[in-house]
């Protein structure tokens, strides 16, 4: 299972195959006990100071959140500065910002567990976690923009007294059920592949609490050859179900705009455009968050290496490139299409009241990424974080650029208005980094944030061969 | 001053009744936010409102129909299925640019006819007036001396309403009749279909206009709730008063459509109703036009005042390239200007001279000039910030 060659001491090696030798993927010779013992100490430790630190300012900014959210459904959408040409701004900016956040955890447990990348192994599962708290984040606007919170509930196809279903032709409720399904899904896959590492903290704690409620997670899990043999198959069959979600997702979020007949939206370039997008953000938000993390545990990084980044930098470069051609095309095709209103919309984009949102998105998308190409900047992490703060601002933009700018400036010039974010719209924003960090520090504090026995099967001591030595 | 505006009455005494003088006007240097429903000045190049001169009106009569994208529209089908509009009743206006001056008195009218809710100077300052009807006012011409352009905008009732299709409730829909519904008990309120409305009728209550004082609008719970019996009196009890959280726009004043619906049922007694003609009636902002320029009626019935108009000559919809089939339709404004007053060449030019005969041979060049008219003119742009400084 493991990769064969890294188990041979390279002395063994012929020139040929010293020359295609992959680098180990944990450093320092680790053990399988020292996995074990180092993850689950994170987890088993004294509630660090550092943890507190950091966990009260976001739940602070969790009840800045929560306190906007009341104030919003007691009093009205209109506390945010949404007017009449622009009904949506930053509310599904933020929702389309968050989900798309919510896209690397699971391309990295599915698709590349799918093709047998074996380095997903060490940094999945907080991927996978920061997808879903993304995932809860962007939910809160879709749910919450609404006019009417308390008939929400219209949109799932329940059987009711007026007789109305719902309307399966709009992108809208594709979205509902794209978005559920997506988390749901998740969820199911992200708890599955906890499980072995949940018995293991079960067997090793020692309160009666601890035992309890790790021994309720792991479902009875005895690590017995049917059980793994199950678990095999279930987790093959999630990623399976997840793979085409990853894609789906975002290509029906994209669909809300791509099916309008509004210029600057009504464009077949969106679903991919929107993938590639949400890919790019997405890795940039699990390096900004894991290399900090790892920084704190610094053995880590014997599990999440340089080459790891240098890989996750490599996808966000090429990403990067995939959304900075989408720009271009755009642009390209607003020229050529030759529709003043498509053309007039593009002009506006870059040269209308919002320019500045439109540069600075073609800035952090496009530019500042390409810095990636140098392996210097690749592998050196306090470079790789910063210029991933690019991709995460800039897929900001680029949700608002599409989103409010298109939207103050459509078909009607007597329509058209500007947009001014209030400070409800503000500390909404601020508030939902306070949920998804204050998620994720709960999530590091209580489960183990690396896949114990995962990254175990991938040691040179996994491989029965040991790198074909036993012929 | 807030709420109330400025009031210049003082200055007019029973001692000078009709003229004041020692008055003097200066520059204070303070700014004040103007509360205003559109800040655009020109139509872009964009064609919404259509006019010409006599003499081109001669040379071509239907030139109103072949302005802008309007002659280069390729055979147009619909990807989505439709309700069958088997009435035999088919609701349609026309909106004649000729006679309309911009007088308002249609936008007063529905707001008095369909409980369109007062919000205030703060929610017209951010573009939150609820106006079913609107005045859509373009300059053209000179800048200084230019020429208004007063353009009557409501729900286009499209038969192809790019409104229906993407909400997700199904709270808009359509009639047999042609109407462009609104459910509000069903409208959740996610305003996609305001977003989706080409002509940006649609209007979101993003406050509870109706059972809240204006001045209270952000204080949520805390708030007055309810309505003063004396503003209770003056709504329309035929009309639905809307909540927070849904939308509303023009209904083609349905509640004089199925009074007089209701009212044929009684003339027809037990005879089939459908040989009986519905009376006349109109809706509220034709009755208000004090230059009838707006015509409703039944565009099914060929002999209709409204069914001529929309298929006469100067008839066009706007953005018909969209495919949506609006119900609405414009007659193109005619004039007729002596040639010896100054700027006479400029009058009936808002769309800009015909590129008539040479179309066929020459397509690329005339694409380029309209192209170029969709950009704003640097003229425009730096009023536009300008005024978005004084804001």
């Amino acid at each position: 299972m493991a990769d064969a060659s890294a188990a041979r001491p390279s002395a063994d090696l012929t020139p040929d195959e010293q020359a295609v030798i992959r680098p180990p993927l944990v450093l320092n010779q680790r053990k399988m006990g020292w996995i074990a013992n180092y993850v689950s100490s994170i987890v088993e430790d004294k509630t660090p100071v550092w943890w507190w630190a950091c966990l009260v300012p976001c739940l602070l900014l969790t009840g800045v959140l929560g306190f906007c959210i009341v104030y919003l459904i007691s009093t009205g959408v209109g506390v945010w500065g949404n007017n009449h040409p622009v009904g949506w701004a930053w509310d599904i900016t933020n929702f389309v910002f968050w989900i798309g956040i919510g896209h690397a955890g699971t391309l990295i447990s599915a698709i590349l567990f799918l093709t047998r990348q074996k380095w997903r192994t060490s940094i999945n599962r907080a991927a996978e976690a920061m997808t879903l708290f993304a995932v809860i984040c962007a939910a809160i606007y879709p749910g919450l923009h609404v006019g009417r919170v308390w008939m929400a509930w219209f949109l799932a196809p329940v059987p009711n007294a007026n007789g109305i279903w719902q309307n399966f032709r709009s992108p809208l409720l594709w979205d509902v059920f794209a978005v559920s399904t997506y988390f749901t899904v998740s969820v199911l896959f992200w708890y599955t592949g906890l499980i072995p590492d949940l018995a293991t903290l079960r067997d090793r704690a020692k309160t009666k609490i601890k035992k309890f409620f790790y021994g309720t997670l792991a479902l009875g899990w005895r690590g017995g050859n049917r059980q793994w043999r199950h678990y095999e198959m279930a987790y093959l069959l999630l990623a399976g179900l997840s793979t085409p979600l990853v894609l789906s997702v975002h290509s029906v979020v994209s669909f809300d705009f791509a099916t309008s007949v509004i210029p600057g939206w009504h464009t077949t370039i969106f679903p991919p455009y929107f993938v590639a997008g949400a890919i790019f953000g997405g890795f940039a938000m699990v390096l900004t968050i894991m290399i900090p993390a790892c920084a704190i545990y610094k053995p880590l990084h014997d599990l999440v290496t340089v080459s790891h980044v240098d890989k996750m930098c490599k996808v966000i470069v090429f990403t990067g490139s995939i959304v900075g051609y989408a720009y271009i095309m755009e642009l390209f095709m607003a020229w050529y299409s030759a529709n003043p209103f498509e053309k007039a919309a593009f002009w506006y984009r870059a040269f209308g009241p919002f320019w500045w949102a439109y540069w600075s998105m073609m800035f952090c998308n496009v530019i500042a990424p390409q810095i990636f190409w140098f392996k210097y900047f690749r592998t050196h992490l306090v470079w790789v974080w910063i210029i991933c703060q690019f991709p995460n601002m800039g897929m900001w933009y680029e949700r608002f650029v599409i989103i409010a700018t298109t939207l103050s400036r459509d078909f009607t010039p007597s329509a058209w208005a500007q947009f001014h974010p209030t400070w409800v719209d503000i500390w909404m924003f601020i508030g939902t980094f306070g949920l998804f960090f204050t998620l994720f520090l709960i999530f590091i504090r209580f489960l183990p944030m690396i896949c114990m026995f995962e990254v175990k099967a991938v040691l040179p001591e996994a491989d029965p061969h040991h790198g074909e030595n036993h012929g | 001053m807030e709420g109330v505006g400025f009031n210049a009455y003082p200055l007019r005494t029973t001692a000078a009744l009709r003229f004041r003088d020692g008055v003097a006007i200066r520059i204070t240097g303070d700014t004040y936010p103007l509360a205003r429903t559109q800040e655009a000045r020109s139509m872009h190049g964009r064609d919404l409102f259509r006019e010409g001169t006599l003499e081109r009106y001669e040379d071509d009569p239907k030139f109103a129909g072949k302005m802008g994208m309007d002659g280069h529209i390729p055979p147009n089908i619909s990807l989505y299925t439709h309700p069958e509009l088997t009435s035999k009743e088919q609701w349609g206006m026309a909106v004649d640019l000729n006679t309309c001056m911009g007088c308002n008195a249609c936008v007063v009218a529905c707001q008095a006819e369909n409980n369109v809710p007062v919000v205030g100077k703060e929610q017209v300052r951010k573009n939150r007036d609820m106006a079913w009807i609107r005045i859509d006012r373009y300059f053209a011409g000179e800048p200084e001396d230019p020429e208004m352009l007063a353009q009557p905008v409501m729900c286009q009732h499209c038969e192809n309403a790019p409104c229906e299709t993407v909400c997700p409730v199904n709270a808009t829909v359509h009639s047999e009749d042609g109407l462009n519904l609104m459910a509000y008990n069903r409208c959740i309120g996610t305003r996609y279909c305001a977003n989706n409305c080409p002509w940006k009728v649609r209007r979101f209550n993003y406050f509870d206009y109706n059972a809240r004082p204006t001045t209270e609008l952000y204080w949520g719970p805390l708030a007055k709730k309810g309505m003063a019996d004396s503003l209770k009196m003056s709504k329309n009890p035929n009309v639905t008063v809307r909540m927070r959280g849904v939308m509303e726009k023009c209904t083609f004043c349905i509640q004089r459509i199925e009074e007089a619906k209701i009212s044929r049922l009684v003339e027809a007694g037990p005879t089939d109703k459908n040989k009986v003609p519905v009376r006349e009636f109109k809706v509220a902002c034709q009755q208000a036009c004090p230059s009838d320029s707006l015509v409703f009626g039944n565009i099914n019935d060929p002999e209709s005042r409204v069914a001529r108009l929309r298929n006469g000559d100067r008839g066009y919809v706007m953005l018909k390239y969209l495919n949506t089939a609006p119900r609405v339709t414009y007659l193109a404004r005619i004039k007729n200007p002596n040639p010896k007053i100054p700027g006479a060449d400029q009058v009936g030019q808002a769309n800009g001279a015909p590129h008539g005969a040479g179309h066929g041979e020459e397509p690329a060049e005339a694409h380029g000039a309209e192209a170029a008219q969709g950009r704003p003119a640097g003229h425009d742009e730096k009023t536009h910030s300008a005024e978005e400084v004084h804001h």
